[in-house]
């Protein structure tokens, strides 16, 4: 596989670094050569039209896709040599919810770092992960079967599995994609206290309303980076039109970034 | 029960319980992983395999078919996997088109070169010979006790014996890695878990299961152990480790009730002879199924 040579200046305070990743399905390119760089304790949202490349950025990044070239570093660490620090969150609708599992299996899966493959779960670990689901308000639930939960729910699962893992970085893949409003409000909730614990948050996010209220850190992205840096710098009406072609009406541009005039 | 029982039927039904249990026990892992379909092509290509073992060596020992089959199942195991890659298209018809190719392959060598002369032909190797794996050399209960019976055992009772057991050590060990693996694979990549190997283990894990098995009790049974005992397991409860334990009972209960069915059942019915034991413990299987469809707690 082709690599770029390691960058010389990874910026200090960048919690996930991505240098000229490109990905390719066949002839057709998904991504094309994309920089970025995510801080620190801060919420970043990776955001762009359908088909732009904002999953595949993820998964490509961690490996799970083949990529045509890129390097990826957390903190100032290679990816393969990191990824224990790191917590990622597929799609819900990725995952075959038919599953034989209860919901207590699944956050348990999250604790297999500290246990291993053949080490025992004990009633510490057990104490963890129930801790975890009472973060994100599903204690109550530990021993469903996971395919009887609702879409939130399920959601709230996999955050939880998520945060049993204890990681530096949490990468999510549209963590409040058809989510209730309730489950949304108690992702955030506990994403923001990662973030207020010095962790840095990546989310692939869909919907433009929330992003002001919700991130601190955008990457706009169609299939190349369109933009990218604080919500101030790279979420606005120029970078929304590059990034969505004609797809975003003016009015909802300016329904989207409202006081940016008066500034 | 005495001694008659020890000498024709006790061997027989241990060995196709430990050919079920062997297939079963990956099977939870196929069914899951959308990939039942699997066994069946493996028990198919190893037909190939075993007639080229028979034509280069020019014996019907055991060894040397094993390993031919061994080395059949595993070229088709690459050989879908290139086809899926090569050919993008879903691991089911990868499967259709290796699994068929090959077992035509073998059904053509089969009939052009000269093994008439052996007992080697294409119902052998869909039924299998469960009924002649009988322990001559036993005079009753007490036999077991003496090394000297026990030597007069059917090989094919040891063979069968060693492949379960190291199914089952492989998946006990591997279990957390399967399981996470199997639920979210993705998931289990970015914790370090070697997916495509252990993807490939389980196929190779299953490989040695529908040998084994073949060369005991013919594909028939693999086909159905694969895929009944699981299924029916999985209808049972919602719990991975609990539906492996109710695939095991399934299957001893096939390999049990379907060998007796098959031996007495058609004289219950006046019936003048038996009929295949190796069909029946298959077809018991499939009811297991059914009625695990109609009845058990889980359906859905």
């Amino acid at each position: 596989m082709p690599r770029a040579a390691k960058p010389k200046a990874l910026p200090a305070q960048a919690a996930f670094s991505i240098r000229a990743l490109t990905v390719s399905y066949g002839e057709k390119p998904a991504i094309i050569s994309i920089d970025a760089d995510f801080p620190k304790a801060a919420m970043s949202a990776i955001i762009g039209p359908n088909g732009a490349g904002k999953s595949t950025l993820l998964k490509a990044s961690l490996g799970l896709i083949p990529r045509l070239s890129g390097l990826v570093c957390v903190a100032d660490t290679p990816l393969d040599q990191a990824l224990a620090r790191i917590a990622y969150v597929p799609q819900r609708a990725s995952i075959d919810w038919d599953f034989p599992a209860t919901v207590l299996d699944v956050v348990q899966m999250g604790l297999y770092r500290k246990v291993g493959l053949l080490g025992r779960l004990s009633g510490q670990m057990t104490q963890r992960a129930r801790a975890c689901l009472d973060r994100v308000g599903m204690v109550d639930l530990l021993d469903r079967q996971i395919g009887q939960l609702s879409g939130g729910q399920q959601q709230r699962v996999f955050l939880a599995r998520a945060l049993a893992q204890d990681a530096d970085l949490y990468l999510l893949d549209e963590p409040l994609a058809g989510v209730d409003a309730a489950t949304e409000r108690t992702v955030m909730d506990v994403l923001k206290g990662l973030r207020k614990d010095g962790k840095a948050i990546v989310a692939v996010h869909h919907d433009l309303a929330t992003v002001q209220d919700y991130f601190d850190h955008v990457l706009l992205l169609n299939v190349r980076k369109i933009a990218e840096g604080s919500i101030a710098k790279a979420f606005t009406a120029e970078t929304l039109n590059n990034a969505y072609g004609g797809r975003l009406s003016a009015r909802h541009v300016k329904e989207l970034i409202p006081n940016r005039g008066k500034a | 029960m005495g001694a008659e029982f020890v000498q024709f039927s006790l061997t027989p039904i241990l060995i196709g319980t430990l050919a079920a249990i062997a297939c079963a026990l990956p099977g939870n892992f196929l069914i899951l992983r959308r990939e039942a379909l699997i066994g069946d092509a493996i028990s198919h290509v190893v037909l190939p395999g075993i007639v080229v073992a028979f034509l280069i060596t020019g014996t019907v020992a055991a060894i040397p078919m094993l390993l031919g089959a061994a080395a059949a199942a595993i070229t088709a195991v690459v050989l879908i996997e290139v086809v899926k890659r090569l050919g993008r298209i879903e691991p089911g018809a990868a499967m259709g088109v290796v699994f068929t190719t090959m077992f035509a392959g073998g059904v053509l060598l089969l009939e052009q070169t000269d093994t008439s002369s052996v007992h080697l032909d294409v119902e052998h190797a869909l039924m299998g010979n469960l009924e002649s794996l009988i322990w001559l050399r036993a005079t009753g209960w007490q036999s077991l006790l003496d090394p000297q019976a026990l030597a007069g055992l059917p090989p094919e009772l040891g063979r069968m014996a060693a492949a379960c057991a190291t199914i089952a050590i492989l998946i006990t060990l591997f279990w957390r890695w399967l399981k996470i693996a199997t639920f979210d694979a993705d998931f289990a990549q970015t914790l370090g878990i070697p997916v495509k190997l252990l993807s490939f283990g389980l196929v190779v894990t299953a490989a040695i299961a529908a040998v084994a098995a073949f060369d005991a009790v013919g594909s028939i049974i693999v086909i159905a152990m694969f895929i009944c005992p699981p299924a029916a397991a999985r209808l049972m409860t919602n719990s991975l480790a609990a539906q492996a334990a109710w695939s095991v009972g399934f299957a001893t209960i096939a390999a049990m009730m379907g060998y007796v069915l098959a031996g007495y059942g058609p004289l219950w019915f006046g019936g003048a002879n038996a009929v295949n034991a190796a069909g029946m413990i298959a077809a018991v299987s499939g009811l297991i199924l059914g009625l695990a469809c109609l009845f058990s707690p889980e359906r859905s």
